[in-house]
């Protein structure tokens, strides 16, 4: 029997093989690129997080802990020649919790890339976004959740893949992803907090597809922006990043990533201090059909004090046909929120806000503020808190009682 | 002292108004034409700045820019602004196409979740960066985006008023200074807040002459009357042979310069 972690050191390492081979085909090349043009530039530089979340409510579950002291490593480096045109990226990713499934490691980032006028092609890990809604992400599906790292989604594990983009000037820019790889979503071990009764073993949950992680997927994005419009429509076809989760009455989960497609819709329509959003996905596989949909806006008041104070106020309503089974479980919930931005030498910025299920009692609030200290270091505090938690949300009931506030403090190298 | 001067202005424009039988309106127009027709055909520059700001008790902190700028004839220029530090915000950048008339299009990059953001061109007067300098201060200078007054000519400066078009201008006018001799470069720009009140100075210094046409200031020191801080800018060597085209400046450039 292999342990869960030997078995995912396994697959990142299978994992890295290709990516240190796909590296390997370009260093000829870029061998013969650095004589034509001396002028290479190198970057290195590292943060260290050091963190502490504290959980102020009673477990649900055995094992778990209030206290969760912790450490991240997130260093960078870049190599670009060709007056910038081709680089080489990277960035990694290590941290050391309490949960034995929160340790965990990855590289975000480790591509060639080459630029030209009108086209632009990436070869490795990389991380790219899609959407405009900030509280939940529905487009975006290219690269699997760090769903260990943040509560809020945000937090990417580093997807192989080859990008192509064509810049067109009438017709917006096409992106083309070849994916050959899918990864598993990561979830709390046993000792963690925001997780299921039953712990979910990542590697144990299974795929549609034969090929399992190695089924050849894609994807294309079309993206472009009319004055105030900027519009953006996607496909992918492959293995979703969602798992899907039966729960059995005997207290059982039973998981597997199925094969979708899902076609994806992003708009926004920026209008004086107003951007209007709209975020669409219709996913389609064998075991489910649904439709999701985020809609919403964001109305900033700049300058207030004539200091650079500028105060931002949220609105967006979020549907998902899925019902109680969606993952994020925003199936049919408002969201407001205020961003304020002080302008200032620190960067000092608060993010407040509050989701409340039109269908239940359940409200989950959130607090997000950081700034600077000096020139190289940052603190973070961070609080999330669950609040009515209806018994029958077979998703949220889980964390009823993990509300936390967590603070983090960085140095830059 | 203030009425002597204003006086002293006042004749003078007269003078000059009557001399060339000119309204103040039409050569203010003038001359802003002429500072534009004098730095056409730069084409494309690229330049590295350090950022110093300054609180009222001498407090500094640094940060360090690249920009990039694209000229164009028939709408307003493309620029490209990447942050190498503060390094927690290294990466961060904006791309903004100027519009003559109408508000200008601006994107942000967020290299921390990858993410283009189309961001609202409304903040005008706010400052960019917790520097002196604001937004609208910083965008391309733009013919159309002010209406023009001439003031007076003193010792080869050629003053003018400039009163922005554009209700969310943090000003009320701004009053330029060009050196008629020196390819109508700005040497200092006087701003006047909504009160009508002197909030700022920047100061220009350090000319520098490429391709034996175009100014460029090395020091922009600009002074807030009112909070009592400031914001130097030391810019680097310009590059104006980068041969710079749209496609870099796209929104995929965008994310390419945050990386």
């Amino acid at each position: 029997m292999v342990s869960g972690s030997e078995l995912m050191s396994f697959i990142i390492l299978d994992m890295n093989k290709i990516v240190l081979l796909i590296v390997l085909c370009f260093i000829h090349h870029i061998s013969v690129s650095q004589e034509a043009k001396k002028t290479v530039n190198h970057e290195f530089e590292t943060e260290i997080e050091g963190e502490y979340r504290y959980f102020y409510e009673d477990a649900l579950f055995s094992d778990q802990q209030d206290h969760y002291p912790s450490i991240a490593l997130k260093p960078e480096y870049s190599l670009s020649w060709n007056k910038d045109y081709e680089s080489i990226n990277f960035k990694g990713f290590l941290r050391f919790d309490r949960d034995d499934e929160r340790t965990h490691w990855d590289i975000r980032e480790l591509y060639y890339q080459k630029a030209k006028n009108n086209w632009e092609l990436s070869i490795g890990l990389k991380k790219v976004f899609w959407g405009v809604i900030e509280s939940n992400h529905l487009v975006d599906i290219i690269n699997q959740t760090d769903a260990v790292e943040s509560f809020d989604g945000e937090q990417k594990l580093g997807q192989p893949m080859v990008q192509f983009s064509l810049i067109t000037e009438k017709l917006g820019t096409f992106d083309f992803f070849y994916l050959p790889y899918h990864r598993k979503r990561t979830f709390a071990g046993s000792e963690g907090r925001l997780r299921f009764a039953t712990v979910v073993d990542m590697d144990a949950i299974s795929y549609e597809s034969s090929a399992e992680e190695w089924r050849q997927d894609i994807a294309i994005r079309w993206k472009h922006y009319f004055g105030a419009f900027d519009i953006g429509l996607s496909h992918f076809y492959g293995t979703g990043r969602e798992p899907l989760f039966q729960f059995n009455p005997s207290g059982t989960i039973d998981a597997f990533y199925p094969i979708i497609h899902q076609t994806g819709l992003d708009l926004q329509i920026t209008h004086n201090a107003f951007l209007w959003k709209l975020e669409s996905i219709y996913r389609n596989a064998d075991a489910q059909d649904f439709f999701a949909l985020a809609a919403g806006l964001e109305y900033t008041f700049s300058n207030i004090d004539g200091n650079g104070l500028d105060i931002g106020i949220l609105g967006e309503y979020l549907f998902d046909e899925r019902d109680e089974l969606a993952l994020t479980t925003l199936q049919n919930d408002l969201f407001f929120g205020s961003r304020i931005a002080f302008n200032d030498t620190q960067d000092t910025s608060i993010l407040v806000g509050g989701i409340a299920d039109l269908d239940s009692s359940s409200k989950l609030f959130s607090l997000e503020a950081s700034r600077r200290f000096g020139s190289s270091w940052t603190a973070a505090v961070e609080a999330r808190i669950f609040s009515n938690i209806a018994d029958g949300d077979l998703i949220l009931s889980n964390f009823r009682n993990d509300s936390f506030l967590r603070i983090a403090i960085s140095k830059y190298f | 002292m203030k009425t002597m001067k204003l006086l002293g202005a006042a004749i003078a424009l007269f003078v000059t108004s009557f001399a060339l039988a000119q309204t103040a309106e039409e050569r203010g127009l003038q001359i802003a034409k002429a500072a534009e027709q004098a730095d056409l055909g730069f084409g494309s520059s690229t330049v590295e700045l350090k950022m110093t700001l300054k609180n009222k008790n001498g407090q500094t902190s640094e940060r360090f820019l690249i920009t990039k700028t694209l000229e164009l004839t028939e709408d307003g220029d493309k620029s490209l602004i990447v942050f190498n530090s503060p390094k927690d915000v290294k990466g961060t950048a904006t791309l903004t196409f100027t519009h003559k008339v109408g508000s200008d299009d601006q994107w942000l990059y967020l290299p921390s979740i990858a993410r283009v953001k189309r961001i609202s061109s409304n903040n005008k007067s706010g400052p960019f960066v917790g520097s002196e300098f604001a937004y609208e201060d910083l965008s391309s200078q733009e013919v159309e985006k002010y209406a023009y007054k001439f003031l007076k000519e003193e010792g080869g400066l050629l003053y003018v008023e400039q009163d922005p078009v554009d209700p969310k201008s943090g000003y009320m006018r701004r009053i330029v200074a060009y050196n008629k001799d020196k390819g109508y470069r700005i040497e200092k720009t006087e701003f006047y807040d909504r009160k009508n009140a002197l909030l700022k100075t920047l100061t220009y210094s350090d000319y520098r002459l490429y391709k034996n046409k175009f100014w460029r200031a090395s020091t922009f020191n600009m002074v807030n009357h009112q909070s009592k801080k400031e914001t130097l800018l030391e810019f680097r060597d310009y590059n104006f042979d980068a041969n710079l085209s749209d496609g870099d400046f796209t929104q995929v450039a965008l994310k390419r310069a945050g990386n």
